[in-house]
């Protein structure tokens, strides 16, 4: 694969930083700074609950002055075991948990498991339901994104655009009561299409929420695009190469920020996302501020491909016509014996599910994330695996913080994006 | 000999003919074929994959336990290719007792992925810098993800307290 010259320099900049630190000018021994004695080094706990690390992340970092040599992220404090619990659920029961992995983007996880058991069962869902999905991930973007930008700012000390942002993230919450009567754990994708019918006026609630955060986007990137602070604080920090970062499984707004364009939602297209236009924004500095260009304009290409999804939504049934899986409508239940029959049969034993394995990739706001769901036959999943983007992208922490400034350690952590539930599941 | 239904596969076709022994078994599944790699093989299929068919990424690594079917457990490994926009699936069968070698010599990023499936399936890579459990707590006893164990725990389930 073709990459990038000036990607290759990350490493240099990280060694350059090391020497240009007096106490490395200092040392006449000249021994690396990593093999010297001891009590020059000193060991700092970062963590568990540490209020940058948003969530319970524990960073064993070694200092040299204030120059990190090596940092270890330890994780596993919000381990849930929510794979072994999805083992003893039937298909559909396991839909409210995928929504708790990443719980800042919890339709994209509803959509890849629902994707992968549609694929297993062969499922054709149609149109409007489609788009739908693609328009209410989308909003779950632009929410996740937001918490991300109100974090990362606050984290450097832009306190103001922590307010805007979480302004109109309540306003993107309200929509998806809208839909689901829930804010947060909406659950609302499931498996053959939607829970509930679109409720009535969603139409003018979605045009009036997007013209809004047209407007906040605009707003935020007054507030820190040309800020010198911002800019002091961002650039030129938190740089890897770009082929470690793909050994080390970063995927997502990071690798866009290297170079590197590949996103999910072209490159393996589903749910009707190769019907809308939309661009995959990169940049090529690869820092902390790069990472953030790339995220607005995310923003505003998932503003665009909401904006479509208003316009050219089809008409039609929001699920898949499928008796064995799909609860029957309410009023078919009280008039059609066969109906009450299904009901009973799907709530008491589930739905089988076709012997096979699938692996379903789609993009999460913070990168690949992937659903491996195996089936035995039966009505419970045999294994669900969720490859989830926010553990890839940790495993680069401790070489993106060598040689960094521990105050920009923070700005590092907080352009990852990452959330704890989504790393430990 | 490959089997028909991956005879199309460059891939495969690239595996069998540098390891004719390799390849054990095919599946195909809803998104595509499942290559079953013979267990003393695997560094050298992925190597040959990295290098020569461009799998520059390791997307995943987990088990599966099959228990009390045997052998016991897979290993599966998700490939990713940037440059040719695909996909592929690995798999490793294991008995219960056996180990398998780790593929961090070949991507680096399979470190965390090995640990996890140690910590919970209790498989063991060899030649792993850093096997140590990753989720749980280090001295926790058993691997949650293994089907005989309880869903509540042995040990710490909320009637004992």
């Amino acid at each position: 694969m073709q990459v990038p010259e000036k990607m290759m320099e990350g490493k240099a900049h990280v060694a350059s930083l090391d020497a240009e630190h007096e106490l490395e000018v200092e040392d006449p021994s000249g021994v690396p700074p990593l093999e010297r004695p001891t009590s020059r080094r000193m060991t700092l706990n970062m963590g568990p609950q540490h209020p940058s690390t948003h969530g319970v992340l524990r960073v064993l970092l070694e200092l040299d002055g204030e120059t990190i040599l090596n940092a270890r992220p330890e994780i596993g404090y919000l381990h849930t075991g929510i794979e072994k619990e999805c083992e003893v659920k039937k298909y559909q029961q396991v839909i409210p948990l995928t929504d708790r992995v990443d719980y800042l983007a919890n339709l994209n996880n509803n959509l890849c498991y629902s994707l992968a058991v549609e694929k297993l069962l062969a499922l054709e869902i149609p149109p409007k339901a489609q788009w739908m999905r693609v328009m209410l991930c989308e909003l779950t973007r632009l929410a996740s994104h937001l918490i991300w930008l109100a974090t990362h700012a606050l984290d450097i000390g832009a306190m103001t655009v922590y307010f805007y942002c979480f302004r109109e993230r309540e306003e993107i919450l309200k929509v998806f009561e809208m839909f689901s009567g829930q804010r947060m754990m909406t659950s609302y994708i499931r498996i053959g299409g939607l829970a509930l019918e679109p409720p009535r006026g969603w139409h003018k609630a979605v045009s009036q929420l997007v013209e809004r955060l047209a407007r906040g986007i605009d707003e935020y990137e007054a507030l820190l695009t040309n800020n010198p602070i911002w800019l002091n604080r961002t650039k030129g920090i938190g740089m890897l190469p770009v082929d470690l970062m793909i050994e080390l499984g970063v995927t997502g707004p990071m690798l866009r920020a290297a170079g590197i364009q590949r996103d999910a939602r072209k490159h393996f297209p589903h749910s009707s996302y190769d019907k809308f236009e939309f661009e995959i924004p990169t940049r090529t500095a690869n820092d902390v501020y790069a990472r953030f260009e790339v995220r607005m304009e995310e923003m505003r290409q998932s503003v665009r491909i909401v904006r479509q999804a208003l316009e050219g939504m089809p008409e039609g049934p929001w699920r898949a016509d499928a008796q064995h899986v799909l609860l029957p409508d309410r009023e078919q239940m009280k008039t059609q014996m066969e109906a009450l029959i299904y009901h009973f049969k799907l709530v008491t034993e589930g739905f089988r599910v076709p012997e096979g394995s699938v692996y379903q990739v789609t993009e999460s706001p913070r990168g690949e994330l992937a659903y491996y769901v195996v089936s035995d036959g039966t009505a419970n999943p045999h294994r669900v695996f969720m490859r989830t983007p926010s553990f890839g992208n940790l495993q680069a922490l401790g070489a993106m913080l060598e040689g960094v400034l521990i105050a920009d350690s923070i700005a590092v952590m907080g352009s990852m994006d990452f959330v704890l539930g989504d790393v430990d599941r | 000999m490959l089997p028909e239904t991956v005879s199309g596969n460059s891939d495969a076709e690239a595996i069998d003919q540098q390891f004719p022994q390799a390849i054990v078994d095919v599946k195909v599944e809803p998104d595509g074929p499942v290559l079953y790699i013979a267990p003393s093989e695997i560094v050298a299929v992925c190597r040959l994959l990295k290098q020569s068919c461009g799998f520059e990424r390791l997307s995943a690594v987990t088990g599966v336990d099959w228990w009390p079917r045997a052998p016991r457990f897979e290993v599966v490994y998700f490939l990713h290719s940037l440059s040719r926009n695909a996909r592929l699936r690995l798999v490793v069968r294991l008995g219960e007792h056996e180990s398998i070698e780790s593929v961090t010599s070949v991507w680096r990023g399979a470190n965390w992925y090995e640990r996890e499936v140690f910590d919970l399936f209790g498989i063991t890579f060899r030649n792993h810098s850093n096997l140590e459990r990753i989720m749980m707590p280090a001295d926790w006893e058993g691997h949650p993800l293994r089907k005989d164990y309880p869903v509540h725990g042995h040990k710490y389930s909320y009637g004992d307290e």
